[in-house]
């Protein structure tokens, strides 16, 4: 048995090696820093462009999308549930909303996809916060449910905007701002913003006690249905952000756009050393996660690898971030189970 | 005579969800002229012995209280690799490195589930990721086509009038409900998700049986790539997309425990029948093919609700 600090909660450092306990203390807290660090230093001297301002705006740009997705995935993740829906959502939002967007011009349009968007996200929430189901199926079967709404919506049909070059829709996904790309600008805003949410509210901190510990969180006084059913609607709210920015950049969509960007959106969030168990994770390394998987698929293509190169390193990546994790918390690389 | 009754209660009960299952026949029945003729029972067995031979593998994973998210890029990878290796090697040899190639991944998978104690959610997301690239770049983005009719004839042919897909998933899922109802390793499977720490002071060696769970998944997967790539002859690099999580819902509808610790083979092949009588049914009343998937959503989490409302552990715990 480890003994557990009182205080923080983890595992007490031995005593006798103040060394390595530092190291290993540095190497949790802030390891994904570190990683992120060697990876920019690496890709940067294998490559001359990489380390470009057009390079690295470029990247900031591509993965705003999911980075915006990864926010509200993040807060979820925190409560100690997950949301496999939101790629099956984005593909939602992102038809709903190019498609009205010629119907009934661009703001109504915005309009209409928010509020059908966030009332699917009610849903997942009233299944999961409420009637207390468990997260997983849930989502799965929203999934799958989201995917046919889709369908029955477009007909099957692929959707695009008409007048591409009029439309002050454009800007979402196109414009610049001050030398920024607006996706870019859209993302690191509502990263700001979340962060301020999840580290200076009381909302925040009742984000991490549910996810911490239910039980403790409960006999204080925080309701745990109402904080996973506002965790789940922020999510869909991220979601629709992601679907004005892809929309608008595509200014069309095909029916199942968002297959399998739940998973990548997790990939980011795990990478950024949030805990499937709930209770831990932050808005910063959550960005710095998917900046990670933007910078690996950048720098492999300009060093010409294969463009699933990116996949196979993504794989390694992923289970090495958390090995780490998980293995400064033990106090050792490997388990002891035979 | 009572302890006779109890244990024919104990291996005799029959899961939930084939009452379901039943309620779908009926009321498929009922309502189409087709559905009860005989050919469109093995239709459906044919239908869905693809995802039916997944899901028996990944039964005994989530009963041990993991989760494989790999096995749709495995399907895919089985499938490339024993297509696409027919020319060099002949069929059977690259049948045989296609099918190894889900095994060694499995072993992979369960080495680092056991050795680094990474969750297997994130072990297996992020193989699930990897292998997909693996397949793309193996491929090199293009479909393979049998070249050997022998192949794709397998995929057509019948055992005793029952097609050979359908029989090898019926014998498959006989062979397992076997092992996990009257096997040493079967019953480690519940223990080890039961309670981890007490079946490791039991003496269960729990890192060598996830272990070789994880292959057994890993080979089921690659079985089913195998299978659907001799159906069509040919294989796709995306072939089993969202595999993972067709497989997912027919082991949880069959009343397996993502917590791990509970679940049967006879639930999982109620889950896989049922969700191949629906698809088909909806079919025949020529539902279109949309609403089938927000009815299957809806009746995932239907499932799950009423599970909830009726086997609610712990009535005392703390509500709010």
């Amino acid at each position: 048995m480890t003994k557990l600090d009182i205080q923080s909660g983890q595992a007490a450092p031995r005593l006798g090696v103040p060394d390595r306990d530092a190291l290993r203390e540095t190497l949790q807290k802030q390891g994904i820093l570190i990683a992120f660090a060697l990876f920019l230093v690496g890709f940067s001297l294998m490559s001359d462009r990489f380390a470009s301002w057009d390079n690295v705006s470029t990247v900031f740009r591509q993965v705003s999308i999911i980075g915006t997705m990864a926010l509200g995935v993040t807060v979820v993740v925190i409560t100690g549930n997950l949301d496999l829906s939101v790629g099956s959502l984005l593909s939602f939002a992102t038809v709903l909303v190019v498609d009205l967007h010629d119907q009934i011009g661009p703001a109504p349009a915005i309009l209409v996809m928010f509020a059908a968007t966030l009332l699917i996200g009610c849903v997942n929430g009233l299944l999961v916060g409420y009637g207390r189901l468990n997260s997983l199926i849930v989502t799965l079967g929203m999934l799958s449910a989201i995917q046919g709404l889709t369908l029955i919506y477009s007909g099957g049909q692929n959707v695009d905007i008409a007048d591409q070059e009029g439309t002050w829709f454009a800007v979402f996904g196109r414009g610049f701002l001050l030398g920024l790309a607006v996706p870019t600008l859209i993302f690191l805003g509502l990263a700001v913003a979340f962060h301020v949410m999840l580290t200076r509210t009381s909302f925040g901190r009742r984000v991490f006690a549910v996810g911490g510990n239910p039980t403790a969180s409960a006999f204080s006084g925080v309701r745990r249905a109402r904080v996973v059913f506002s965790a789940y609607v922020l999510s869909a709210f991220t979601t629709a952000c992601a679907a004005v920015i892809l929309g608008s950049r595509v200014m069309g969509s095909q029916n199942n756009v968002g297959q399998g960007y739940e998973l990548l959106v997790l990939s980011g969030v795990i990478l950024g050393g949030a805990s499937l168990l709930g209770g831990s994770g932050s808005i910063p390394k959550t960005v710095i996660g998917v900046l990670i998987l933007g910078f690996i698929q950048n720098g492999l293509l300009l060093m010409g690898y294969p463009y699933y190169a990116q996949w196979l390193v993504t794989w390694v990546v992923i289970i090495l971030a958390v090995w780490l994790d998980v293995a400064s918390k033990r106090g050792a690389f490997f388990t002891r189970t035979s | 005579m009572a302890d006779t009754l109890a244990s024919l209660r104990r291996y005799m009960v029959i899961p939930p969800i084939w009452l379901f299952l039943l309620a779908c026949v009926a009321f498929f029945s009922v309502l189409t002229d087709d559905f009860l003729a005989p050919g469109n029972f093995t239709n459906i067995l044919i239908q869905t012995s693809t995802i039916g031979i997944i899901a028996l593998g990944m039964t005994v994973v989530m009963i041990n209280g993991n989760i494989d998210l790999s096995v749709g890029a495995v399907v895919a990878l089985a499938a490339s690799l024993s297509v696409g290796l027919q020319d060099q090697l002949g069929t059977l040899p690259a049948v045989v490195v296609g099918l190894g190639s889900g095994v060694a991944l499995g072993l992979l998978n369960g080495m680092i589930v056991w050795k680094t104690g990474v969750d297997a959610f994130i072990v297996t997301l992020g193989a699930m990721i990897g292998v997909r690239g693996l397949v793309f770049i193996y491929t090199g983005e293009q479909s393979f086509f049998a070249m050997d009719f022998a192949y794709s004839d397998f995929g057509m042919s019948t055992i005793a009038g029952l097609p050979t897909l359908a029989a090898i998933f019926l014998v498959f899922a006989a062979i397992m409900h076997w092992v996990m109802t009257a096997t040493v390793h079967g019953r480690n499977a519940y223990a080890v998700g039961g309670n981890r720490e007490a079946a490791e002071h039991a003496g269960v060696r729990v890192g060598r049986h996830m272990v070789i769970n994880f292959m057994l998944v890993g080979f089921c997967a690659a079985l089913a790539g195998v299978t659907l790539s001799t159906q069509m002859g040919a294989s796709t690099p995306n072939l089993g997309r969202d595999y993972e999580l067709w497989t997912i819902t027919a082991v949880v509808l069959g009343g397996t425990k993502l917590a791990g610790g509970a679940g049967s083979i006879l639930g999982t092949l109620g889950g896989v029948l049922t969700i191949g009588v629906l698809r088909n049914g909806m079919n025949l009343m020529q539902v279109p093919a949309f609403y089938v998937l927000v009815v299957m959503g809806v009746i995932l989490i239907a499932v799950l609700f009423i599970d909830a409302r009726v086997n609610r552990r712990g009535a005392g715990e703390l509500r709010l």
